[in-house]
């Protein structure tokens, strides 16, 4: 066995924390004011969030709530883009709103570069991933994700109802960062506990939350484990071969990258392959349009993607500040809503609307600026051979029970049911 | 016309070489980059004028030459 003394027994002991992380009380329940008391957790904003953005937009603009230890929600793309802009005074080193804030002594590495991490360091933790990812590199996966789909939707043919979300759009990416990652196929279904336990479970009780952090590492030690010993042609090999300054990185920065690859790549293309499919399920005259021009599908998907944007991300406020308007804190959350940027009247005709053929298309599904999904490429080659997939093969479709379609709460926003009468 | 990209704006989004291919390609990174001298040949304005005004971080220009 390969040694690396990066990942030795002293890696492996559970050791206290360096710095204390900041924990607050958690508080759940209705929401009295989305203006003064918002909660992205709560049922009424995953089964809808576009009125709730739209009236803030009109009488607010930038909410405020107590919950969380204190956030900010902006809501007008301005402001959005303004904050992804300015990584001096919005940090990336907490991107999940929690009740947890990191130390600030992580940054500007963070638990996960790059998304965790801040300028200057940023830009050489990305640099690392970016050849990875490009257009062509992503397209040699196109011809195994078009035989996955394939292989998807054999396994359900002659159902009258096929749950759109369980037995499709979450498969595909699992698969497909499975397969560039070099973990087990067949470890997929744990994938999936892990995006919840990160995303989903953020009001558990801060030690369960933890412990379930924790497993997820167990699991990426044991992948680097197995890579060592057999290094192969993966992105796992690579990040443990990888130098920065003409050092190996950091053990932590290995596995938070892992992490962040595993985690950010699954429910959020998940959620777009599936909004998709509920879109074109309820909007006949669109899905029979896609029909008729399959040439439209690029134009139509970056439209889906702006109307049903999946990711939110978080900042954290790096000192007092008059912001906007508001009287912003250090250590304030603020919730970096895309879709609400998206849906900004200010920014896009029709802002409210989805216009199958919008050909002048600034959206922000992706993120602006420096933390740019990196996975952007991967993420739109996917949602494209999933709907050509899914449209050749099931080109009449109808929600079977629009009350059965279920949201995923959190952040990352997209249908968990959805069981769609084929046909 | 002739298009530009401000590589100090671009963050690879890829709009620009999915929408007009014949005009922009990326680097080894996915950043957008003009191919040849930028200037635009008749029959790809559109293509242009569509990469110009679907870039996220408004990196991609057209120069009107007179």
């Amino acid at each position: 066995m390969t040694v690396d003394d990066r990942f030795g027994p002293a890696y492996r002991e559970p050791h206290e924390d360096e710095f204390p992380i900041t924990r607050n009380e958690i508080i759940t329940g209705p929401v009295a004011d989305w203006a003064t008391d918002f909660s992205h957790l709560e049922p009424e904003w995953s089964a809808d969030p576009y009125p709730i953005q739209d009236d803030l937009r009109q009488r607010c603009p930038i909410a405020h709530t107590e919950r969380f230890g204190g956030g900010w929600l902006p809501v007008r793309y301005a402001d959005v883009a303004a904050i992804a802009y300015d990584t001096e005074r919005f940090s990336s080193r907490a991107i999940i709103m929690s009740n947890v804030r990191p130390p600030r002594e992580i940054a500007p590495v963070g638990g996960s570069p790059p998304i965790s991490s801040d300028p200057p360091f940023h830009h050489h933790a990305r640099k690392l991933l970016l050849p990875a990812f490009t257009k062509a590199a992503v397209g040699r996966q196109e011809p195994s994700t078009r035989a996955f789909c394939h292989t998807l939707l054999d396994a359900v043919d002659g159902q009258d109802v096929v749950d759109a979300a369980r037995d499709y759009a979450q498969h595909i990416p699992v698969r497909v960062i499975a397969d560039m990652l070099g973990f087990p196929p067949e470890d997929g279904p744990q994938f999936r506990e892990f995006v919840e336990d990160l995303l989903e479970g953020i009001n558990l009780p801060t030690d369960e939350r933890i412990q379930r952090v924790n497993r997820l590492f167990d699991y990426l030690v044991r992948q680097v484990d197995a890579h060592l010993e057999r290094p192969r042609d993966d992105l796992t090999s690579y990040l443990l071969s990888a130098e920065l300054g003409g050092r190996k990185l950091d053990p932590d920065h290995v596995v938070g990258t892992m992490a962040l690859l595993l985690i950010a790549g699954i429910d959020t293309t998940w959620s777009a392959i599936g909004a998709s499919l509920w879109h074109l399920a309820r909007t006949p005259a669109d899905r029979e349009r896609l029909m008729a021009e399959p040439g439209l599908l690029p134009t139509a998907m970056e439209e889906l993607l702006r109307a049903y944007a999946p990711v939110t991300m978080a900042r954290l406020v790096t000192g007092d500040m008059h912001w906007r308007g508001v009287d912003m804190k250090a250590d304030d959350w603020v919730l970096l809503s895309f879709p609400a940027a998206n849906r900004d009247p200010a920014q896009f005709d029709r802002a409210g609307e989805v216009v199958i053929d919008r050909e002048v298309n600034r959206h922000a599904a992706f993120g602006l600026g420096i933390h740019r999904c990196v996975g952007s490429h991967l993420a739109r080659m996917e949602l494209r051979v999933a709907l050509e997939v899914w449209l050749r093969r099931i080109p009449v479709f109808s929600l079977a029970d629009p009350d059965a379609v279920t949201w995923a709460a959190g952040q990352i926003r997209g249908p968990r049911t959805l069981p769609l009468r084929i046909g | 016309m002739k298009v530009h990209i401000d590589s100090g704006r671009c963050q690879g989004h890829g709009r620009c070489y999915d929408l007009a291919p014949d005009l922009f390609g990326d680097d080894d990174e996915g950043y957008g980059q003009v191919l040849g001298d930028g200037l635009v040949p008749p029959g790809q304005e559109r293509a242009a004028r569509l990469a110009v005004a679907n870039c996220p971080e408004r990196a991609v220009d057209l120069l009107e030459e007179t």
